[in-house]
C-alpha cells in the first residue's frame, strides 16, 4: 500500500516552487468586490482571485515547472544515450517469448461459481458501530469491490468513501500478521496460555481488576457474550470509548439515553442544522443524503405549476462542511455561540427582528418564520460537537414546531448500551492509575492515540499489569501493550451488528483470513471459557438461534445471510409530552477569545483510516487538502496574524501545544480555527504515520466538539508544503457551472448566462463523421443534488484499479483520479462565499479535441460515442492531455500501478487493464460494464435495459445525482433529464459536444 | 596525390547499392518469418501437460460433449477449465490404477489443483469473452480447431490481432449454425458455398455491424 511514488514532501525533488509572497487579501476582497455585479462570479481558490503567478502556471502550464520536463543537470546528449539504449533494449525484450502460463482449476469448484462470473455477497461494515448494509464483489473468492446493499435502508444502494477504501483496508499488507507478545512474534496458544492465568487471579476477586474497552457495540452478540463474561466477573467493567462519539446525542432531559431520534429530511420543508454535518458525519447519513435529495428536487404541482418548489437548508456552522455548501442560507457562527443562536430560534418572530444580534438576524428571521409556517415540516438537527444544552434545544424546537411524529422520530438506541463514553474512558483511567486494573483487554480502537489528552490513557494503561490489544494494525495503543493480537478484517469475519434505526444484519466473510486474524467473539469466548475459542460462525449463529427460536431456522438464517439483514428496524415511537424549556445560563464567550474547534476528517475520520492510501490521495471536499490536515483559519484571523497558507503556526489550548500548517478557508468563522481529527499517527503505517497534525494533542474531556481559549502563534522561518488539489486541471473558460435561485428558475428555467454561445454542430474544422446508429452513451450530473462527499472518486478508484501516487506527486498535479470532484467559491463575500461542487469525469466529447491530435491513433472515436484510450498503443506523447478543455485525462508519468504487494495485486478488478508506466488514461464511462451488460443482453436476444448499466460513480452516489444511460433512447433516464431546460454542458461555447452533461443547481434562499 | 579509391572501387559500390537494400529487406523477410513462424506464434505446437490429457480420446473417440469440463463456455468469459472432480467422476471407476492418472488422484486426495500448462494465451489487456462467440454461431472449432484429433492439445490459430479482425470484420465468413457449435468437425456455412445463408444468419443473431466489432474497446479497455 506504499504510495508508488517514491517522493516525500522532504525529498526535494518536488517541483521548486519559489518561495511564495504572502497573499495579499485585503487586495483579494478589492477585486471581488470589484467584480460584483454583471452576472455571477466564481472562483476557485483566493490565489485564483488573486491572479497570482503559480495560479497562473496552473492554468497555462497543464503542470507546473519542473513537473513535467526532463529533470535538471541531464544534458540533451544523456538523453539521447538514453533513448538509445532504451530502444536497444526495447528490441532486446521483444525478441523473447512470452513465457509459458499455468491454470491452477479448482479440486472442488464451489456451487453456482462459474469461472469469469463474479458473485456479490451481501454484508455490512460498521463505522462508530453503526452498519451498513453492503455487497461486495468476489471473483472467484477474491473481494474485489465494495457496493451498497439497496435492501439495506441505511445503505439504498450507495456506500461512502470509507466503505469503498475498506477493500485496500482487507489488503493492506501492513495490517498485523500474527500474535505479537512485546512485539515479538507469538501464538494464539501461547496467548491462550497467559490469558488463563491472568484469568485464574481474577476469579477469586470477582474480577475485580478485569477492563474490557470496546467501540461503540450494536452486535447483538458481542453484547450477549460481554453478558455472559460480566456475569461470570461480576466486578469486571466494560467500557466503551469512541473518539467521534454521540455522548451529546440521546443523553438530554429528553430521554434516558436509550432513546434517538431519526429524521426524514424527504418530507421536510425547512431544514435547520445547528453544526450538523448531517449528510456525511452521521451514522444514517446515506439515508439522510437521499432523502435530503429527494426533498431538493424541484416539485412541481399541479396545482400550483408555476411555483416549483423545494426544501430549504438553513445551516449555522463555524467552518465549512458539505452539509454546510448544500445550505441555502448558511451562517457563519463560531461553535460556542450556537447555543445562545439556538436560544433565539425559540423567539417570537418580532422580538428576533428588533433584538437578535445584528449579525444573526436575518438568518435568525428566516429560519424562525420559515419553522412557524411549515409546523410539522421541519427539522432542527444538531451536530456531533454541540452541547448537550443545544441537543436538548433541538429536540424542543421540533415538539415545539410539531415536527415530532412528522419529520422527526424518535426510537430506542440500536447501540448495545449507550453509555457517556468520554466518561466511561474517564472512569476505567481513573481505575487503572488508582491501581484498580490488572487486566485490561481493548478490543478494536486506539485509545492510547485518540483519547483526550487530559486523561493520559497510556500513562494510566502503563499502570496496568496485563494489556491485551485486538486490532487491525500495530498501532500506537498496541505498542504499549503486552499482548497484540491480529483482529480478522469485517471483510474475514463471520460477525453481526445494527444499523442506526435498528435494522440488524450478519456479516458474512468474503475470504478465509489472509492471516492469522481472528474476531472479536472468538477473543471473548477465550475471555468467557478460557479455552480455544469456537468458530466465529458457531458464536454469531448460535446467538441467533437463540435469539430467533422455532422451526424454519435454517431457512431464516440462510435469508437473512443472503439479504444481508433482517427485516426488523426498530419501530419509532412518538414521544408524547413537551419537554421543558431549558433556560440557558451559558454566558457566550467574547468574541475576540479564539475557539478550537474540532471535526472528523472528511477522508481518514478519526484516524482509522490513515494507511489507506486511495483516501489519502483523495482531496478532502472543502480544502482540497491531501495528505495533511491543517489549522484551517478565517481570512480576517490570517490577515490579522499575517500569516499565509503553508506557513506555521503554534497553537495552544489548554497548556498543550503543536506546530501546524495554516490553511486560510474563505467561510470559516472569524475567530474559529478547526482542526480536522485523524493526522500525527506515529503508528500507522508507512502511508499514514507522519502525515498531518494529531489534534488528540490538544482534545480535552470537557471540549471534544469545541473549546474556547485558543492561543495562536506564528513559527517564523519555517513552511509546510501541502498537496493541495484545488488548483490543479484548472481551466479557464465560461459558463462552467449554472447557479440560480428558485425564483430566478421560475422565470429562466435554463438559467444560461445572458453571454452564452452555442455553435451549431458542424461549425468545426474537423467536421463530425460520427453516427451513433446503435447505444449512444451519455451521463447527466445533477449539480442540485451533488453534495461533494467523493464517493464516486474512491468508488471509481476501486473499480478501475487507479492507482495511488502520494504526496510528492499530487504536489506535482500528478492525481490519477479518473472523476474529480471540483469545488468553485461564489460571491464577493470572502468571509461566507456561496460554495458548490462539481463532479467532472472525462466528457465523451463527440468533438473530441483529444482525438484529432494523437498521433498514434491511440484514442478513438466509438460507434456508440465512447472517447477511447487504446493503452496498448499510447506511446506517451500527452498531446492529447494538453489539448483537453476539461483536464480530465491522467498520466503515468512513472510506475504507478504497485505490482510488488501480492496483497495489493489481489484488490485488482480482472477486467480492467494495470496501466504502465508512460500510459495515459482516464474514464471510460466503465466500459467494462457496458461491455457486460451489452454481451449478457444479446445472449438473452433483447436490448439493454435503461438503468441496467451502472457506471461506479454513479452506483455509489447516495442521492443518484449521477445517472446515465443510452441517449438515443428518448424514454431513458438520462435522457429525460437531459431534456430538462437547466442541463448545460461545461464549455459548450468550444463546440466539443460533451456527452456528460450537467443540470443546473437551484438555491432556495428566503426572500 | 595518389588516388584514395582503386578502380575496382566502384564494382564495390555498386555491389554494396544493390546489396544493402537486398540484405534489408531479407531481413525484414527472416524477420517477417520469425514472427509468423509457429515458434512465435505457438501455432502447431502440441503443449506437455501434468496429465497427458488427451481430446483425441474424450471428444474423438469418447464423444463428450465439450461443456461437459468447458461448463463456463456458454455463460462466462472464460470457458474454464474442469476441477478435478470432474475428471474423477469416471476416473474413480476407470482406469483407477493408471500410473499417468496419479496427478489426478494426488490433486484430488492432497486437495490441490493440477497445475496445467495454458495453450490459448491472450495478451492481459486483450478482453475475449467465450460465451457472446458462442452464442453468434461461431463454434469452438472456428478458433481451437479440431480437438477430437489433438492427442496433446495445441494452439490452431495465431491468435494474433489480424486474425480476429479477420472475423470480426466479415463474421459471414467464420459463422455457422448454433446447433453446430460443439461439432469439432463444425463447417463454417461460407465454406459449404452457403454464403447466403451465412449472411442471413449474422442477421438473425444480431451479429454487430464490423463497424462495432472492430471498435477498440471491443476487446481492448
Amino acid at each position: 500500500m506504499n504510495p508508488s511514488a517514491p517522493c516525500s514532501p522532504s525529498c526535494g525533488c518536488a517541483a521548486s516552487a519559489p518561495a511564495r509572497p504572502a497573499l495579499d487579501l485585503a487586495a483579494v476582497r478589492a477585486k471581488l468586490a470589484a467584480a460584483a455585479g454583471g452576472g455571477k462570479k466564481y472562483w476557485r481558490s483566493l490565489e485564483a482571485v488573486a491572479e497570482t503567478p503559480e495560479f497562473h502556471e496552473w492554468l497555462h502550464r497543464e503542470y507546473p515547472r519542473g513537473a513535467s520536463e526532463w529533470p535538471e543537470g541531464q544534458s540533451r546528449r544523456d538523453f539521447l544515450k538514453l533513448m538509445a539504449a532504451s530502444f536497444a533494449l526495447a528490441g532486446v525484450t521483444a525478441c523473447t517469448r512470452q513465457p509459458q502460463e499455468k491454470i491452477l482449476p479448482y479440486v472442488k469448484q464451489p456451487e453456482q461459481l462459474i469461472q469469469g462470473i463474479p458473485l456479490q455477497y451481501a454484508t455490512a461494515m460498521t463505522i462508530g458501530g453503526y452498519a451498513t448494509g453492503l455487497l461486495v464483489e468476489s471473483h472467484e473468492g477474491r473481494p474485489t469491490k465494495i457496493e451498497g446493499n439497496p435492501d439495506h435502508p441505511m445503505s439504498l444502494g450507495a456506500a461512502n468513501v470509507f466503505h469503498q477504501a475498506s477493500i485496500l483496508e482487507l489488503y493492506d499488507p501492513e495490517r498485523t500478521r500474527t500474535v505479537l507478545r512485546a512485539g515479538e512474534v507469538s501464538s494464539w496458544d501461547e496467548f491462550m496460555a497467559d490469558l488463563v492465568n491472568a484469568l485464574a487471579e481474577q476469579r477469586p476477586k470477582q474480577g475485580a481488576g478485569l477492563r474490557i474497552l470496546t467501540e461503540t457495540v450494536t452486535s447483538p452478540t458481542l453484547a450477549a457474550q460481554l453478558d455472559a463474561l460480566l456475569k461470570k466477573y461480576p466486578q469486571a467493567k466494560w467500557h466503551q470509548y469512541e473518539p467521534w462519539n454521540r455522548d451529546n446525542f440521546g443523553q438530554t432531559t429528553f430521554d434516558d439515553g436509550r432513546t434517538v431520534a431519526d429524521y426524514d429530511f424527504g418530507k421536510a420543508r425547512v431544514i435547520v442544522s445547528l453544526d450538523s454535518d448531517f449528510l456525511f458525519g452521521h451514522p444514517a447519513s446515506l439515508a439522510y443524503a437521499r432523502q435530503f435529495a429527494q426533498g431538493r428536487s424541484v416539485v412541481i404541482e399541479a396545482s400550483n405549476p408555476l411555483q416549483p418548489t423545494m426544501s430549504r437548508l438553513y445551516v449555522a456552522e463555524p467552518t465549512p462542511s458539505i452539509t454546510g455548501t448544500m445550505a441555502d442560507r448558511r451562517l457563519v457562527c463560531r461553535a460556542s455561540e450556537i447555543t445562545e443562536l439556538t436560544r433565539w430560534l425559540r423567539e417570537r418572530l418580532d422580538t428576533v427582528q428588533e433584538t437578535a444580534p445584528e449579525q444573526w438576524r436575518g438568518w435568525l428571521t428566516g429560519a424562525v418564520l420559515d419553522l412557524a409556517q411549515n409546523q410539522g415540516a421541519g427539522i432542527v438537527i444538531a451536530g456531533e460537537g454541540q452541547t448537550q444544552q443545544v441537543h436538548a434545544m433541538a429536540h424542543q424546537l421540533n415538539t415545539v414546531f410539531g415536527n415530532v411524529g412528522h419529520t422527526v422520530y424518535y426510537r430506542g438506541s440500536s447501540e448495545a448500551n449507550s453509555v457517556r463514553q468520554t466518561a466511561s474512558l474517564k472512569e476505567l483511567v481513573d481505575d487503572a492509575n488508582a491501581g484498580r486494573v490488572d487486566l485490561l483487554v481493548q478490543i478494536g480502537g486506539n485509545a492510547g492515540y485518540n483519547a483526550p489528552a487530559d486523561l493520559d490513557f497510556s500513562g494510566a494503561q502503563g499502570k496496568v499489569k496485563h494489556n491485551v490489544h485486538l486490532g487491525l494494525a500495530y498501532n500506537e495503543t498496541a505498542q504499549r501493550c503486552q499482548w497484540h493480537l491480529p483482529l480478522a478484517h469485517y471483510l474475514e469475519s463471520w460477525n453481526d451488528a445494527c444499523a442506526f434505526d435498528g435494522t440488524a444484519s450478519v456479516m458474512q466473510p468474503l475470504i478465509m483470513p489472509l492471516y492469522e486474524g481472528r474476531t472479536a467473539h472468538e477473543l471473548l469466548d477465550m475471555l468467557v471459557l478460557e479455552q480455544s475459542p469456537r468458530g466465529a460462525y458457531d458464536i454469531v449463529r448460535g446467538q441467533w438461534q437463540a435469539t430467533h427460536p422455532g422451526e424454519g431456522i435454517e431457512k431464516a438464517w440462510r435469508k437473512v445471510i443472503h439479504d444481508g439483514l433482517a427485516a426488523s428496524a426498530v419501530p419509532p415511537t412518538v414521544a408524547a409530552a413537551e419537554p421543558e424549556w431549558v433556560k440557558v445560563s451559558v454566558e457566550p464567550p467574547s468574541a475576540d477569545t479564539l475557539e478550537l474547534v474540532f471535526k472528523p476528517d472528511y477522508t481518514v475520520w478519526d484516524g482509522r483510516f490513515c494507511n489507506n492510501g486511495w483516501l489519502q490521495d483523495t482531496p478532502k471536499p472543502i480544502t482540497k487538502l491531501t495528505w495533511d490536515n491543517a489549522a484551517l483559519l478565517s481570512p480576517r484571523l490570517a490577515e490579522k496574524l499575517g500569516v499565509a497558507n503553508e506557513d506555521v503556526v503554534e497553537l495552544t489550548f489548554k497548556g498543550r501545544s503543536v506546530h501546524a500548517p495554516v490553511w486560510i478557508q474563505p467561510g470559516q468563522a472569524e475567530n474559529s480555527v478547526t482542526l480536522h481529527l485523524g493526522y500525527g499517527r506515529t503508528a500507522a503505517g508507512s502511508v499514514g504515520s507522519g502525515q498531518g497534525v494529531n489534534a488528540y494533542a490538544l482534545r480535552t474531556s470537557d471540549a471534544m466538539g469545541f473549546g474556547v481559549g485558543l492561543e495562536i502563534k506564528k513559527v517564523p522561518g519555517v513552511k509546510w508544503e501541502l498537496a493541495c488539489a484545488q488548483n490543479h486541471h484548472s481551466t479557464e473558460g465560461r459558463d462552467i457551472y449554472r447557479v440560480g435561485t428558485l425564483e430566478e428558475y421560475r422565470k429562466k428555467p435554463s438559467l444560461e448566462p445572458a453571454n452564452t454561445e452555442t455553435p451549431g454542430r458542424d461549425d468545426t474544422l474537423y467536421p463530425p463523421d460520427h453516427t451513433y446508429p446503435g447505444h449512444a452513451w451519455g451521463m447527466a450530473i445533477d449539480l442540485n443534488t451533488c453534495i461533494g462527499c467523493n464517493a464516486c472518486m474512491v468508488a471509481c478508484q476501486s473499480e478501475n484499479n487507479i492507482p495511488i501516487v502520494g504526496k510528492g506527486e499530487v504536489i506535482k498535479g500528478r492525481e490519477m483520479h479518473w472523476i474529480r470532484v471540483d469545488g468553485y467559491y461564489e460571491g464577493e463575500n470572502l468571509d461566507n462565499p456561496a460554495m458548490y461542487h462539481q463532479p467532472v469525469p472525462c466528457m465523451h466529447c463527440e468533438n473530441a479535441p483529444c482525438e484529432v491530435v494523437c498521433p498514434v491513433a491511440a484514442t478513438l472515436h466509438s460507434p456508440e460515442g465512447l472517447n477511447e484510450q487504446v493503452y496498448n498503443r499510447c506511446i506517451g506523447t500527452r498531446y492529447c492531455s494538453n489539448n483537453c478543455p476539461y483536464k480530465v485525462r491522467r498520466f503515468n508519468f512513472v510506475q504507478y500501478a504497485d505490482n510488488e504487494h501480492l496483497t495489493i495485486k489481489m484488490q485488482r478488478n480482472p477486467d480492467v487493464t494495470v496501466r504502465s508506466r508512460g500510459v495515459m488514461e482516464k474514464c471510460t464511462f466503465c466500459v467494462q460494464r457496458i461491455n457486460e451488460a451489452k454481451i449478457t443482453a444479446e445472449k438473452e436476444n433483447r436490448s439493454v435495459r435503461d438503468g441496467e448499466i451502472k457506471t461506479a460513480c454513479q452506483q455509489t452516489c447516495p442521492t443518484e445525482a449521477i445517472v446515465f444511460g443510452d441517449i438515443n433512447d428518448p424514454e431513458s433516464r438520462v435522457s429525460r433529464l437531459k431534456k430538462q431546460e437547466r442541463n448545460f454542458g461545461m464549455f459548450a461555447d468550444l463546440n466539443t459536444r460533451p456527452r456528460t452533461t450537467y443540470l443546473a443547481r437551484i438555491t432556495n434562499p428566503s426572500v | 596525390m595518389a588516388q584514395i579509391f582503386r578502380k575496382s572501387s566502384n564494382g564495390f559500390a555498386r555491389a554494396v547499392i544493390v546489396g544493402v537494400p537486398l540484405a534489408l529487406a531479407a531481413l525484414v523477410g527472416v524477420l517477417y518469418a520469425v514472427e509468423w513462424s509457429p515458434w512465435a506464434t505457438r501455432e502447431w505446437i502440441p503443449i506437455s501437460q501434468p496429465v497427458p490429457f488427451s481430446h483425441k480420446h474424450h471428444v474423438g473417440q469418447l464423444g463428450i460433449d465439450c461443456r461437459y469440463c468447458h461448463v463456463g463456455v456458454e455463460k462466462s468469459a472464460y470457458a474454464g477449465i474442469p476441477p478435478t472432480e470432474t475428471c474423477m467422476t469416471c476416473h474413480s471407476q476407470l482406469y483407477t490404477d493408471q500410473a499417468m492418472l496419479e496427478p489426478v488422484r494426488k490433486s484430488l486426495t492432497e486437495n490441490k489443483p493440477i497445475v496445467w500448462n495454458k495453450v490459448h494465451d491472450l495478451p492481459d489487456f486483450v478482453y475475449f469473452n467465450h460465451s457472446i462467440h458462442v452464442n453468434k454461431g461461431i463454434g469452438c472449432n472456428a478458433c481451437h480447431g479440431n480437438v477430437a484429433e489433438m492427442q496433446l492439445t495445441w494452439q490452431n490459430q495465431t491468435l494474433y490481432m489480424a486474425w480476429c479482425l479477420q472475423c470480426h470484420r466479415h463474421p459471414e465468413k467464420y459463422i455457422a449454425d448454433r446447433k453446430d457449435n460443439f461439432n469439432p468437425e463444425r463447417v463454417a456455412l461460407k465454406d459449404e458455398g452457403k454464403l447466403d445463408q451465412a449472411r442471413q444468419l449474422v442477421k438473425d443473431y444480431h451479429v454487430q455491424s464490423s463497424g462495432v466489432l472492430t471498435d477498440c474497446y471491443t476487446c481492448h479497455r
